[in-house]
């Protein structure tokens, strides 16, 4: 851990807040696309921090917050319908579906059961030979790894009990359709530094490029975040886009290898529902052919009626950067994290949840 | 704390549900353990209740404890049955004396497991100076329980200068936190998680009963308020003091003490210390007149090396929490809605 004081340090921080102040001139909006990040925004205080001609914008970078509504109720009707063991990260399971969340069919006599790792499920599954087990495989590039690991070893080991429930998302796309949007005001963007600490720099250079944007990929300490920010500050304020790499301890250009391996022998890039958003071309990753046997949603029958989430819900705008989740007419009123109306106000990384839990208060000037 | 005492010779080696039944296994498995074990005067007597003289103004605490495994780093349910409860009785002023001790036992339950747990109640008892007085065991079948569950009341005598009440907190007031955060809560997690760390981490369960007599000796009236963030951690804790007392609190998070080893879990695990659980822990609430000598006599106490004054009463932003960041931001520290559940990456 004190490899990271530096990265928290508030000699460093006063530095760097004073050094963006001496930078900025314009009105920026930086949009950080993780959730990660955002918490570690709001939670260390950063935003009251920031000159008030730079807003953060909180993206759609939160896996569980993005989850359709659809294949939550997947998820609960395999649990509660065939009677499978569902595995989960905690994240999911107090989303909202359209009947109940996997909390609420846990608490009806659902088997859910919570994990760090999907490889906890393939054991379940070996020491529950007669029961269907079911990992809720939902991430972005960061789980994806681990998930497809699941996968490979369930098959070399002769399981056959075992599936996943995939809800993978790609960030690029989701940069993308935040750049499509025509009430788009995204001048910068933050770069999910665990994302690329996966994949590699490469898929965002085109981004670059085709939208004339900085992109900074960065980390998620105070430190980090203030350099991401000031990085792509110097660049708005000259007229440059280009990419950079803040993350540099974690992300190197070409990615794990081993890890984009494990990937690309699982999965293979589908079209994707964005809960909030909508669906996205190669936007997510699916089980390909060859381990479809490992494919909960071939494998089991969903006689299901149809999906539905709360019209009201602003989630997709929060998520596209248009409003802030304070600006939600529901946000703390019929939206808590005890009623949530959607994923971001329950979700650990949700930006609606971040706001709830540590709604800013007077900024105190650290200069 | 190694326990070495021998099982005593029985019949059984599991808990079946006879020993739930009232008759002859029941009378075998009490008579032969837990009655032997811990004997006193008024257990002896075995009867429905116990009876007894108590002079002056007592406090009454009740705490169930199901915890999930029975044994951890540092301690198990027998012993957190009794220093929770004992805890409990301290943080109102009162020294505890007479505790009940209810049993329900699930079918199969090893009685290896049992005695080692009865084992740990007898010295949690002997620790803090307490008696148990009377009890109940039950048994549920198997799949109906979760090993062991425990509930302990306790009766204790209230120190004379005690006046423990949110009421008495005023602005200016300082906050003191007794030592380090989240080493319970990261404990249990960490073993139900199956992960293990570079080193261990121990639960932090212990009696606070005589560091809180003695502050009470010492400061009386100018201890304001006690409370042990267990369940919910100090978050929860210092809102509860901020709404019932209706002021604010600051918070100052460089001196709220966490060990490495925990912070590291914390990350790994996706956790915020500030709403992991406790077990041997105190906040305490003072007049500012003592706050300094309050701090200088818990580094004293040998669970105190890390005791700090955290915060401070305010005026402002009254029923709220917020606390200055490590690197010179504000936040609201708010309650959690339920359980801190792990995150996805």
């Amino acid at each position: 851990m004190k490899y990271l004081s530096e990265f928290r340090s508030p000699e460093i921080v006063a530095a760097l807040l004073k050094e963006i102040r001496g930078t900025v001139k314009g009105n920026w909006n930086i949009m950080e696309v993780c959730g990660g990040q955002t918490h570690s925004l709001v939670k260390n205080g950063i935003l009251n921090m920031l000159p008030s001609n730079i807003q953060m914008l909180h993206g759609p970078g939160c896996p569980v917050c993005v989850t359709p509504v659809n294949l939550i109720d997947k998820a609960v009707y395999l649990a509660v319908q065939h009677e499978v063991i569902l595995c989960s990260y905690g994240d999911m399971i107090r989303v909202p579906g359209s009947g109940m969340s996997l909390l609420e069919a846990k608490s009806k006599g659902a088997d859910v059961r919570i994990l760090y790792s999907p490889l906890e499920a393939v054991n379940i599954a070996k020491e529950n030979p007669g029961r269907e087990v079911v990992f809720f495989a939902v991430g972005f590039e960061t789980t994806a790894p681990a998930n497809a690991l699941s996968v490979i070893q369930a098959f070399q080991s002769g399981v056959k009990n075992y599936a996943i429930l995939t809800s993978h998302v790609l960030v690029p796309p989701a940069i993308e359709a935040v750049m499509s949007d025509q009430e788009c005001e995204v001048d910068a963007f933050l770069g999910a530094g665990h994302v690329c600490a996966i994949m590699g720099m490469s898929e965002y250079y085109p981004i670059v490029e085709k939208y004339k944007i900085p992109i900074v990929i960065t980390g998620f300490e105070p430190v980090d975040l203030l350099k991401g920010i000031l990085a792509a500050v110097k660049q708005l304020e000259k007229g440059e886009y280009k990419l950079e790499n803040q993350y540099t301890r974690v992300v190197e250009a070409a990615g794990n290898a081993s890890a984009k391996d494990a990937i690309g022998r699982v999965f293979e890039v589908t079209n994707r529902e964005w809960r909030g958003i909508g669906e996205i071309a190669a936007s997510g990753y699916g089980v390909n052919d060859a381990y479809s046997a490992y494919d909960a949603i071939k494998k089991f029958t969903f006689d299901m009626e149809e999906s539905h989430e709360d019209p009201t819900c602003r989630s997709g705008d929060i998520m596209k950067g248009k409003i802030k989740p304070n600006q939600c007419p529901n946000f703390g009123t019929r939206c808590t994290p005890v009623q949530p109306l959607g994923a971001p106000m329950v979700s650990s990384e949700g930006a609606c949840a971040a706001y709830y839990y540590f709604n800013m208060v007077t900024v105190e000037d650290v200069i | 704390m190694k326990l070495s005492c021998p099982l005593p010779k029985l019949d059984f080696d599991t808990i079946n549900l006879g020993h739930g039944s009232g008759g002859t296994l029941t009378s075998q498995l009490l008579d032969a353990g837990v009655f032997k074990l811990l004997e006193n005067d008024l257990l002896n007597k075995k009867h429905d209740g116990a009876i007894f003289n108590l002079s002056g103004k007592v406090a009454l605490s009740t705490d169930t404890y199901v915890v999930s495994p029975i044994f951890f780093e540092g301690g198990n349910i027998g012993d957190l049955s009794i220093n929770g409860t004992v805890n409990d009785l301290a943080m109102c002023g009162a020294s505890a004396k007479y505790l009940t001790l209810g049993f329900v036992l699930e079918e199969g339950l090893k009685m290896t497991e049992f005695w080692e747990v009865l084992l740990s109640i007898k010295a949690a008892c002997d620790v803090a100076g307490v008696n148990i007085v009377t009890g109940d065991t039950k048994v549920v079948e198997r799949g109906k329980g979760d090993k062991i569950f425990i509930n302990t009341t306790g009766i204790g005598i209230m120190h004379p200068k005690a006046n423990i009440d949110a009421e008495n907190i005023k602005t200016g007031d300082k906050v003191i936190l007794s030592g380090p955060l989240a080493r319970h809560g990261i404990t249990i997690m960490s073993h139900r998680q199956g992960l293990q760390f570079e080193s261990t981490i121990s639960s932090d369960t212990r009696p606070l009963n005589k560091i809180v007599l003695s502050l009470l000796d010492e400061f009386g009236e100018k201890i304001h308020f006690l409370r042990d963030p267990t369940r919910g951690g100090l978050a929860t804790v210092l809102n509860e003091i901020a709404t019932d007392a209706r002021f604010g609190i600051d918070i100052i998070q460089k001196n709220v003490s966490v060990e490495e080893e925990v912070i590291g879990a914390c990350e790994m695990l996706g956790l915020d210390p500030l709403y992991v659980a406790n077990e041997g822990l105190f906040v305490t609430v003072v007049d500012p007149t003592v706050a300094d000598a309050v701090l200088s006599r818990l580094k004293e106490w040998e669970y105190g090396k890390m005791a700090s004054i955290v915060g401070e009463i305010t005026t402002d932003h009254p029923r709220q929490v917020i606390m200055k960041s490590l690197i010179g931001g504000r936040r609201v520290v708010n309650m959690l809605p339920g359980e801190q559940l792990p995150r996805i990456c």
